[in-house]
């Protein structure tokens, strides 16, 4: 079973590892890249400072019918029990924004101290850590969430972990394959002759030389962790069910989808884009790793 | 001493085929394991107001007083006689009680695969002859928007757009009475279908460029076109056919892919397949349903990488010659 990155075409990597500054640099010269910035920025911006300019509570009751129409007072109408739906969807951002990070964040910690690690232990330890990430693969990714969510409720920390984990063996494979490579070259031997303990070359020697395609696949991991989670909301898992949260926002107001969209078509809108902004960002940043564009056009 | 003269490449069938039935070993421990802190069966079918007496009268019923151990060799012997236990919510087994859902499910992942397999092939290879034109750069952002769109997303936006609410020509849920089949209500299988097909087109179009034009720039490509071979020979013959080779690959994973899908798909179609059956089964703390239902759906994730690893060796010389 082998790993493969949708978002990125595979073109095999320059020998020498680019410098992951000078990568972002050359990603933010990509039209893609800096649409994606534009669009990230934006519906960050919502999800961070929307709650200031929120006009009502995001759980106040308008006193006006529930699933009603835009209408004074509620600029895109109230939502399945009566709410304001822009004060909510103003208000529903910032949780689905930080779930999505904190699972990004862990799923690439653990993936990539176990890639590194199979990587320069080799042997059998490599064999089993692989084989152990191939079972967890042997899941779809929504499928292990809802069982470990089902198993253990689906509290803030839990979302977190489960979709955490899901990222943790895409993000191995993809070190241990950068990894490989770097660990037969001679400063990793020279570090381990002058006594530098083990998880300082981890750590400080090779995983320097994997921060390019760590970057794409942490871009990809955040992408797909935004859509899991807004996902889990939608199948109606998520830490707080009566909350204002996009995905929640979706699962509440689907049922009335005909007669009042906007509280649908406001959230969905905007996870729509923020994962289009990720994915945008990721392929400039994969294109820049892999100088595609630009040795295409020098040859 | 020689060696027996088999083709090598049995027995690399045979070592994937190991490996998998090792994987889905751990699998089902993993499933029976979770599913064991999804609380007690007992008190889910009985309710509340149990006495001590009922419920440890089903307890023994169910096994549940017996070690850990023997409970899983009950249930995954259960399993491979094709008996998964009685569903908790719907007093059934589960065995009946997903059948039909199975065959639902199957129907629509196999229709979407059998629109967007074609499809995105002949995407990436038109965009792969037509690199860097128009059609190329068009496709590289169309395929990268949607690939980046989580599932329910382009479900929901298609039932805004052609259902409730800027159209109205097509139907937001697929409705299947019991007895019938989703083939006997088209309308309601093109959103669904639409929306499976949108999800996977993209990646496998993305791959399927990549590998042809690596194939394109390859020397026997080069050679083809030196001795004067047309164009559409040197491509048909000569570069279609090694580029399919990593895009088996693909298509295995994004079948295996869409058997995930159908999870949050269906849900937003109201679909009777596994995929909304799982869905309640976790709802409902429903446990022989979910460990059923994840034991098939792994099982179809194993079987079809699989068969993509084998494929893949089957069409690549060069990997056929390594072994």
């Amino acid at each position: 079973m082998s790993v493969y990155n949708p978002l990125v075409t595979n073109e095999p990597p320059l020998v020498q590892p680019k410098k992951p500054s000078g990568v972002l640099r050359n990603a933010l010269t990509l039209g893609r890249t800096r649409v994606g910035v534009a669009l990230l920025i934006l519906i960050a911006g919502i999800a961070v400072l929307g709650p200031l300019f929120a006009p009502h509570g995001p759980q106040e009751y308008l006193g006006l019918l529930p699933n009603k129409g835009p209408a004074p007072g509620a600029l895109f109408g109230t939502d399945h029990i009566g709410q304001d739906v822009w004060s909510r969807f103003l208000d529903g951002g910032r949780e689905i924004l930080l779930l999505a990070a904190a699972a990004t964040v862990l799923g690439l910690a653990i993936g990539i101290a176990i890639g590194l690690f199979a990587a320069y232990t080799k042997g059998a330890v490599d064999d089993v850590l692989m084989r152990g990430m191939d079972v967890i693969l042997a899941f779809p990714a929504i499928m292990l969430a809802l069982v470990a969510i089902a198993t253990l409720g689906p509290s803030f920390w839990m979302v977190i972990l489960a979709v955490g984990l899901t990222n943790v063996p895409r993000v191995a494979r993809v070190t241990r394959a950068a990894a490989q490579p770097i660990v037969e070259r001679d400063f990793v031997g020279a570090a381990e002759a002058i006594g530098v303990p083990r998880y300082k070359i981890l750590f400080g020697e090779i995983l320097p030389n994997v921060l390019s395609p760590l970057m794409v696949e942490g871009s990809l991991r955040l992408t797909y962790s935004i859509g899991l989670i807004a996902g889990l909301a939608f199948l109606g898992f998520t830490p707080n069910p009566n909350g204002a949260d996009w995905g929640v926002m979706i699962q509440e107001n689907y049922i009335a989808l005909s007669v009042q969209p906007w509280g649908v078509v406001l959230p969905v809108l905007a996870i729509a884009l923020l994962t289009m902004a990720t994915g945008m960002i990721g392929d400039g940043i994969a294109r820049a790793a892999a100088g595609i564009d630009r040795l295409r056009s020098a040859e | 001493m020689s060696a027996p003269a088999v083709s090598p490449i049995w027995g690399f069938i045979a070592r994937r085929v190991l490996l998998g039935f090792v994987v889905l070993f751990l699998v089902s421990i993993v499933v029976f394991l979770a599913t064991q802190g999804m609380g007690d069966p007992a008190r889910a079918i009985l309710g509340r107001t149990a006495t001590p007496e009922s419920l440890a009268a089903l307890r023994q019923q169910l096994h549940l007083n017996q070690p850990l151990i023997v409970q899983y060799i009950t249930w995954a012997g259960g399993l491979l006689h094709g008996d998964a236990g009685m569903s908790l919510a719907a007093q059934e087994p589960v065995s009946t009680l997903i059948k039909d859902k199975v065959v639902n499910s199957a129907f629509l992942v196999l229709i979407a695969g059998g629109i967007s397999i074609p499809l995105s092939i002949a995407i990436g290879s038109y965009a792969a002859l037509r690199r860097d034109k128009p059609f190329d750069v068009a496709m590289s952002l169309i395929t990268l928007v949607f690939a980046a769109l989580p599932e329910f997303v382009v479900g929901v936006l298609l039932v805004v757009l052609f259902a409730t609410t800027v159209l109205h020509v097509l139907p937001a849920v697929t409705i299947i009475p019991p007895g019938a089949g989703p083939w006997d209500d088209p309308a309601g299988l093109v959103l669904p279908t639409l929306t499976l097909v949108l999800a996977v087109t993209p990646y496998v179009a993305r791959i399927m460029r990549a590998s042809m034009i690596e194939v394109l720039e390859s020397d026997y490509v080069e050679m083809a076109r030196l001795k004067g071979l047309p164009e559409r020979v040197v491509i048909t013959r000569h570069a279609l056919p090694n580029a399919l080779g990593p895009t088996f690959q693909v298509i295995a994973l994004n079948l295996a892919y869409l058997a995930g899908g159908i999870i949050v798909v269906e849900y937003v179609f109201n679909y009777g397949g596994i995929g909304s059956a799982l869905r309640d089964a976790v709802y409902n703390h429903d446990i022989p349903v979910i460990q059923a239902l994840a034991m098939l759906i792994a099982g179809l994730y194993v079987a079809l990488n699989l068969l993509a690893d084998v494929a893949t060796i089957l069409v690549t010389p060069k990997l056929r010659t390594r072994l």
